[in-house]
C-alpha cells in the first residue's frame, strides 16, 4: 500500500511530461487495437463459415460459371444432405465506390443452407412472391437507408445492362460475426433476362454450396464431386467454405502482414517515448534514490519504485486507451460501410493491448530502473538533475 | 544577435540516450510514412507504365476490368477498321484482339491458390507494346498452345519454367519464354496466342482490343465515334487512363490508410519531442536565464530551442528514410481488387517522396518543440538565474 502510494506519487509529481507520456499511451493503444481488428474483419469471412459447408467452384477460376446440370448430380453423391447455388453478381450501386456482395440465389435451399441468416416468415413469403424482390442484410439497410418496398437499382458489369430489384425483406445476424452486408435475389428472375439478353450465358450458376451429412464425411464428398466432373468442359474444384474464404484472404496476405507488422511498429515508438520519460525521470532522481540507499531500502526496492511508476503509467494509459477503442472503432465500421462486413473489437485484441501496455511499462524501466538500483551512493548524492 | 546554431547542435549531443530515443521515435513514423507513398508510387508506377500513350483499349460498356468485359468478334471487326488506327508493316491494323481470363496456380514456396491473368493476343499484340522484351527462351509462336509468362511469374509460380506446361482450359499449354515488360501489370500476366484461347475456354466473344493509334491526338473524334455507334455498347479509353483506373481502389486504400496511421503515429513522436524539450528547458533553466542576462533576446532563445527540436526532426527524418530506401528491394505481390488477379510491383521512392517525408519530419519536430521553446523565451531573468 505505501509503496503503491510513493509510485502513484512519484508519476503526478511531474504533471505534464506525465499527462503527454499518458497521452501517447492512449493512442498507440487506441491505434493497435484499431490496427488489430482491421485484420480481424479481414478474416471475418472465413470466421463466420461452417465446417461442413463445402464450395464448388470452377476449377481454372472464378470467372468461368457451372452448368446447371451439375446441381442435381451433385445432389446424388453419397453424404450430401443439400445442394445450393449462388452467382456473383458485381452490380453497381450509384457508384463504384459504394461496394456490397449482390448474389443471385435459390432463396429456399439457399436460406435453408444458413441458418446464421433470420429473416420473419412474413418478409421471406413476400420476398418469394416477387420475382424481382431482394433480400438485404440489416447493415446494407442502414448504410444506404433501403427500407422494404424500396426500389434497388442495379448496373450490371459482368451482366451487362441495368437491373431493378425492389427490397421484400431485410435479414439480420444470429450473432456479431454474421455478415449482415450482402444482398440477394431470385436466380430464376436473373436467368430468365440472361436468356433474352444473352442466350449463351443462360443456365449458368457461379458456384454450387453443398451441405455435407456430417463433418466426418466433408473429405470424401469433396474428393466424390471433383472427380465426378473430372475431363468434363467445366472441372469442378471443390473446398470447405472457410478454405474457401481464407482462399481471397491469403491472396492480399501481402497487405494483412503489412498492417501486423505497422501495429507492432506503433508500440516500439511509444515504447522509445516511455523510455526517455523514465530515463528522464530516474536522472532527476538519482540523488533521491542514493538517499534512499543511505537510509537502507534495497537496490530491488528502488528498481521496484521506477519499474512500478512506468508500469502505473502504462496500464492506466491503456486503460483509457482500451475504453476508447470501442466507440472509435464503431465510428469508423460506419464510416466504410460495407467494405468491411464485419467490424468487431475481439476480447483478443483487448488482451493484446493490456500485454503490450504491460511489456512496453516494464522494458522502458529495464534500463533506467538498473541504472537506479546499481549507482554508487556517493555518486548520487554528486548527481544533478 | 541569434545564438550559434552549434549551441543547439550540442545540447542534443550532450543528452545522447534521451536525443536517440526520441529521434527514432520519429525515425520509425519517417519510415512508416515514407514507405506507404513508396507502396502507393510503385502501384500507381506499375499500372500507369503498363498503358502505352498511343494506344486505345475498348471494352464493354462498365464492365470496368478486362476480365468482365466481352467484346463480338463483328464489333472488334468494327473497331479494327476504324481510320484512325495506325497501319502496321504489311498494311494490316495495328490492333490486337484479347481475351483476358484468371486461371488458379499455386504460388511457389507458400503453394496457395492465386488468381493469375491469362492474356491471348492478337497478330499485333506485341507490336503495339514495345515494353515487352524476351529475357529467356522465345516468344509464343502464332496459332500454337505455347505461353510466355511475365517475369514476376515466372519467379513466384509453380509450374511456370521454360519447357513446364500449364493446365487451363482443359488443355496444356508449353511455357518456351520469359518476357519483362519493364516493371508493368504485363509482367504479372502469361501471354499466349488469342484465337486459341477463345477456342480453349469456348469463348465467341473477346474480351477486349488494344489499338495503336497512328495520331494520339485523333483520339477524342475516334471516341466519340465509337461510342455513339448504335452497334456497339463499349467504352473506349486511352490504355494509359484504362490501367491507372485500375489501381485506384487498392490506391485509395493504401492512401487513406498511410495517411490515418502517419497521422497516429506523427502524435505520438511529438509527444516524444515534446517531453525530451520540455526536460531540456528544465534543465537548463539557469542556462536560459544566463543567455539573457548576456543579451540574448527572447526571440533568440526561442529560434535556438526551435532549432534543437528541427535537428530532432532532422535526423529522424535521415534514419528513417535510409531505412525506407532499403525498401526498393522488396517486391510486394497482392492481389488487386479491382481486376482479382495477382499483380506484383516494388516500393518506389521518388524525389517528391522524398521531399514530403523531409517537411513531414520537420514539421513534426516543430510542433513538439513549439510549447518547449516558448516557454524558454518567456521565463522571466531573474527566475531562471535564481533556479538552481
Amino acid at each position: 500500500m505505501q509503496f503503491l502510494k510513493l509510485v502513484l506519487r512519484n508519476a503526478l509529481r511531474h504533471r505534464l511530461r506525465t499527462a503527454l507520456t499518458l497521452l501517447g499511451l492512449v493512442v498507440a493503444i487506441l491505434s493497435f487495437g484499431l490496427l488489430q481488428t482491421v485484420v480481424d474483419a479481414w478474416y471475418a469471412g472465413a470466421a463466420g463459415a461452417a465446417p461442413t459447408r463445402l464450395v464448388t467452384r470452377n476449377a481454372v477460376s472464378l470467372v468461368f460459371p457451372l452448368p446447371l446440370s451439375y446441381r442435381d448430380q451433385i445432389r446424388a453423391v453419397d453424404g450430401v444432405r443439400a445442394v445450393s447455388h449462388a452467382t456473383w453478381f458485381a452490380g453497381i450501386y450509384q457508384d463504384p465506390k459504394n461496394f456490397f456482395p449482390q448474389f443471385a440465389i435459390e432463396p429456399r435451399t439457399y436460406f435453408a443452407m444458413y441458418p446464421e441468416y433470420l429473416i420473419t416468415p412474413q418478409e421471406f413469403t413476400a420476398f418469394l412472391r416477387d420475382r424481382k424482390g431482394a433480400v438485404i442484410g440489416r447493415k446494407l439497410a442502414n448504410t444506404y437507408h433501403l427500407g422494404i418496398g424500396d426500389t434497388l437499382p442495379l448496373r450490371g458489369t459482368i451482366y451487362p445492362g441495368a437491373w431493378e430489384f425492389t427490397v421484400r425483406a431485410v435479414y439480420d445476424g444470429i450473432d456479431a460475426k454474421t455478415d449482415t452486408s450482402q444482398m440477394f435475389f431470385h436466380w430464376e428472375y436473373f436467368n430468365e433476362t440472361m436468356k433474352t439478353r444473352s442466350r449463351s450465358r443462360a443456365d449458368q450458376v457461379g458456384v454450387y454450396l453443398v451441405d455435407v451429412t456430417d463433418i466426418d464425411r466433408v473429405a470424401e464428398v469433396s474428393r466424390a464431386i471433383d472427380a465426378m466432373f473430372k475431363n468434363s468442359l467445366a472441372e469442378t474444384l471443390t473446398e470447405t467454405e472457410r478454405a474457401f474464404q481464407i482462399g481471397f484472404v491469403k491472396q492480399t496476405e501481402a497487405l494483412v502482414i503489412a498492417i501486423r507488422i505497422v501495429s507492432y511498429v506503433v508500440i516500439v515508438i511509444i515504447l522509445a517515448v516511455m523510455a526517455n520519460t523514465m530515463a528522464m525521470t530516474a536522472r532527476e532522481r538519482l540523488s533521491e534514490y542514493a538517499t534512499l540507499k543511505v537510509l537502507g531500502f534495497s537496490p530491488v526496492y528502488i528498481a521496484a519504485l521506477i519499474v512500478g511508476e512506468s508500469v502505473a503509467i502504462a496500464v492506466i494509459g491503456a486503460g483509457i486507451g482500451i475504453a476508447a477503442t470501442f466507440p472509435v472503432s464503431d465510428w469508423f465500421a460506419a464510416k466504410v460501410g460495407t467494405l468491411f462486413p464485419v467490424f468487431k473489437v475481439s476480447g483478443e485484441t483487448v488482451a493484446l493491448q493490456i500485454l503490450c501496455a504491460i511489456g512496453v511499462g516494464i522494458i522502458a524501466a529495464a534500463v533506467p530502473g538498473r541504472r537506479a538500483a546499481t549507482v554508487k551512493i556517493v555518486e548520487g548524492l554528486r548527481a544533478i538533475g | 544577435m541569434p545564438i550559434p546554431v552549434s549551441y543547439s547542435v550540442r545540447n542534443l549531443w550532450a543528452r545522447k540516450y534521451t536525443t536517440a530515443l526520441t529521434a527514432g521515435g520519429m525515425a520509425l513514423v519517417v519510415f512508416v510514412f515514407t514507405a506507404v507513398m513508396m507502396l502507393d508510387a510503385g502501384l500507381k508506377h506499375t499500372l500507369v507504365s503498363t498503358g502505352h500513350p498511343d494506344n486505345i483499349l475498348v471494352t464493354r460498356r462498365s464492365s470496368g476490368t478486362e476480365i468482365q468485359s466481352g467484346v463480338a468478334r463483328a464489333q472488334a471487326a468494327i473497331i479494327e477498321s476504324q481510320p484512325e488506327i495506325a497501319i502496321g508493316p504489311g498494311g494490316a491494323r495495328m490492333a490486337s484482339k484479347e481475351v483476358v481470363v484468371l486461371i488458379t496456380q499455386p504460388k511457389r514456396g507458400t503453394g496457395v491458390p492465386t488468381n493469375v491473368t491469362v492474356r491471348g493476343v492478337g497478330t499485333h499484340g506485341l507490336a503495339i507494346r514495345p515494353q515487352v522484351r524476351v529475357i529467356s527462351g522465345r516468344m509464343f509462336r502464332p496459332d500454337s498452345a505455347e505461353i510466355t509468362v511475365g517475369r514476376s511469374i515466372a519467379e513466384r509460380f509453380d509450374g511456370t519454367g521454360i519447357g513446364e506446361q500449364l493446365r487451363f482450359g482443359g488443355r496444356h499449354w508449353t511455357v518456351v519464354g520469359v518476357f519483362d515488360a519493364g516493371g508493368s501489370a504485363f509482367d504479372s500476366e502469361v501471354w499466349g496466342d488469342g484465337e486459341q484461347m477463345i477456342q480453349a475456354f469456348r469463348r465467341t466473344a473477346f474480351s477486349s482490343v488494344a489499338a495503336r493509334l497512328a495520331d494520339p491526338s485523333q483520339f477524342d473524334a475516334l471516341k466519340r465515334r465509337l461510342e455513339s455507334d448504335p452497334r456497339l455498347t463499349l467504352d473506349v479509353k486511352r490504355e494509359r487512363t484504362f490501367y491507372e483506373e485500375q489501381s485506384q481502389v487498392m490506391s485509395n486504400f493504401i492512401s487513406y490508410l498511410g495517411l490515418t496511421l502517419s497521422v497516429i503515429f506523427s502524435i505520438g513522436a511529438m509527444i516524444g519531442a515534446m517531453i525530451t524539450m520540455y526536460a531540456a528547458v528544465a534543465t537548463r533553466t539557469s542556462e536560459i536565464g544566463a543567455l539573457r542576462a548576456l543579451g540574448f533576446r527572447r526571440r533568440s532563445i526561442l529560434v535556438a530551442f526551435l532549432a534543437e527540436a528541427l535537428f530532432l526532426g532532422l535526423t529522424g527524418w535521415v534514419v528513417g528514410l535510409v531505412f525506407a530506401s532499403t525498401m526498393q528491394l522488396v517486391q510486394i505481390s497482392t492481389m488487386n481488387w479491382q481486376s482479382f488477379s495477382e499483380l506484383a510491383f516494388r516500393f518506389t521512392l521518388t524525389l517528391e517522396i522524398v521531399g514530403k517525408s523531409l517537411v513531414f519530419a520537420l514539421v513534426m519536430g516543430l510542433s513538439g518543440g513549439f510549447l518547449p521553446a516558448v516557454r524558454a523565451a518567456r521565463l522571466k531573468i531573474v527566475d531562471a538565474l535564481r533556479a538552481a
